[in-house]
C-alpha cells in the first residue's frame, strides 16, 4: 500500500481546487486529522496561494482605462 | 415606404444592443487586466494586448452570445491574440527534478527556521511582491497561462480549456506542473535572499 503521506500529497492540489469526490474527501482528511505533518503542508499551500493572488494583483492604469473607452465604437 | 421605420427601429435596438455590450466589458476590463498582467511580461505589453482584445471585442461583438461568460470571452479574444504574436515559439522544458515535488518549496523555507515550528502564513510572507511577480514571469507560457486563469482569474478548469482551447485533462496537469514550477522558481529566489 502506497505511504499515506505519500498519497495526502498527491490528493493536495484537487483537495484545495474543490475537486475531491467526496469520498477522497473523507479520506484525505481523516489523515489531515491525524498528521501534522501533511496539516502543515496544506495550510502552506493554501495560505502560498492566498499570497501569490495578492502580491500579483496590480490595477490596470487610469490611462489603460481612458483608452479603452475610447475604442468604443461611435453611434452614428 | 412602411419599411422605413422598422428599419429605423431595427437600427436603434442594434445600436442600443451594442452600446449596452460596450459598457459591460468595459466594466469587466479591471478583472481581464489583472489576467492579462501576467499573461505576459510588463505592464506595457500588457496594456497593449488589452487594448488590442477591447478593440477587436467591439468591432465583433455580434458574436458574443448574451447571457454567456463575457469574461471567458473577453479573455478568450485575448489569449488568441496573444498567442497569434506569435509568442508559442518557447519549447516545453524537460521535467526539472526540482519539480518532482509539491512540498519542496514549504521544506526549504521552513528549513531555514530551524525549529521546525513555524506558522505557515509567516513561512509564506517571507517572499516578497517581486519574488512573486518575477517568478510567475518565469514559468513557461503554456503552463503560466494555466496558472493565470485558474488561479489569478478564478476561471474553472471548464472555462480555462475553453478559453485555450485545450481539453480539460490537459488544464489539469499544466496547472499542477505549472504550479511546481512556479515554486520551484519561489524557492530559488528565496534561496538566493537567504543570508
Amino acid at each position: 500500500m502506497m505511504d499515506p503521506c505519500a498519497h495526502c500529497e498527491e490528493m493536495m492540489q484537487p483537495y484545495l481546487d474543490h475537486v475531491l469526490t467526496d469520498e477522497e474527501m473523507v479520506e484525505a482528511e481523516a489523515h489531515l486529522a491525524e498528521c501534522e505533518k501533511c496539516r502543515r503542508r496544506y495550510r502552506f499551500e493554501e495560505s502560498l496561494r492566498v499570497y501569490v493572488r495578492k502580491a500579483a494583483d496590480e490595477q490596470m492604469s487610469d490611462e489603460l482605462r481612458v483608452k479603452l473607452a475610447s475604442l468604443r465604437i461611435p453611434l452614428e | 415606404m412602411e419599411a422605413e421605420p422598422e428599419d429605423a427601429q431595427r437600427l436603434a435596438t442594434e445600436a442600443r444592443d451594442r452600446v449596452r455590450f460596450e459598457e459591460e466589458a468595459l466594466a469587466l476590463s479591471e478583472q481581464v487586466y489583472r489576467v492579462a498582467r501576467h499573461l505576459v511580461g510588463s505592464r506595457e505589453e500588457a496594456d497593449d494586448l488589452v487594448q488590442e482584445a477591447y478593440a477587436r471585442a467591439f468591432r465583433s461583438w455580434r458574436s458574443y452570445q448574451p447571457g454567456t461568460n463575457m469574461r471567458a470571452w473577453l479573455l478568450r479574444i485575448l489569449t488568441n491574440i496573444n498567442i497569434d504574436r506569435g509568442r508559442r515559439q518557447q519549447r516545453t522544458p524537460q521535467m526539472q527534478p526540482l519539480e518532482a515535488n509539491d512540498y519542496y518549496l514549504y521544506d526549504r523555507l521552513a528549513a531555514e527556521d530551524g525549529d521546525g515550528v513555524s506558522d505557515e502564513q509567516r513561512v509564506v510572507e517571507r517572499l516578497s511582491q517581486d519574488d512573486i511577480v518575477t517568478a510567475l514571469s518565469a514559468v513557461p507560457h503554456d503552463f503560466r497561462d494555466v496558472l493565470v486563469l485558474v488561479d489569478l482569474g478564478d476561471f474553472s478548469y471548464a472555462d480555462a480549456a475553453q478559453i485555450l482551447d485545450i481539453p480539460v485533462g490537459t488544464v489539469m496537469s499544466r496547472l499542477h506542473r505549472g504550479r511546481r514550477i512556479l515554486k520551484r522558481e519561489l524557492a530559488e529566489a528565496a534561496l538566493e535572499e537567504a543570508p
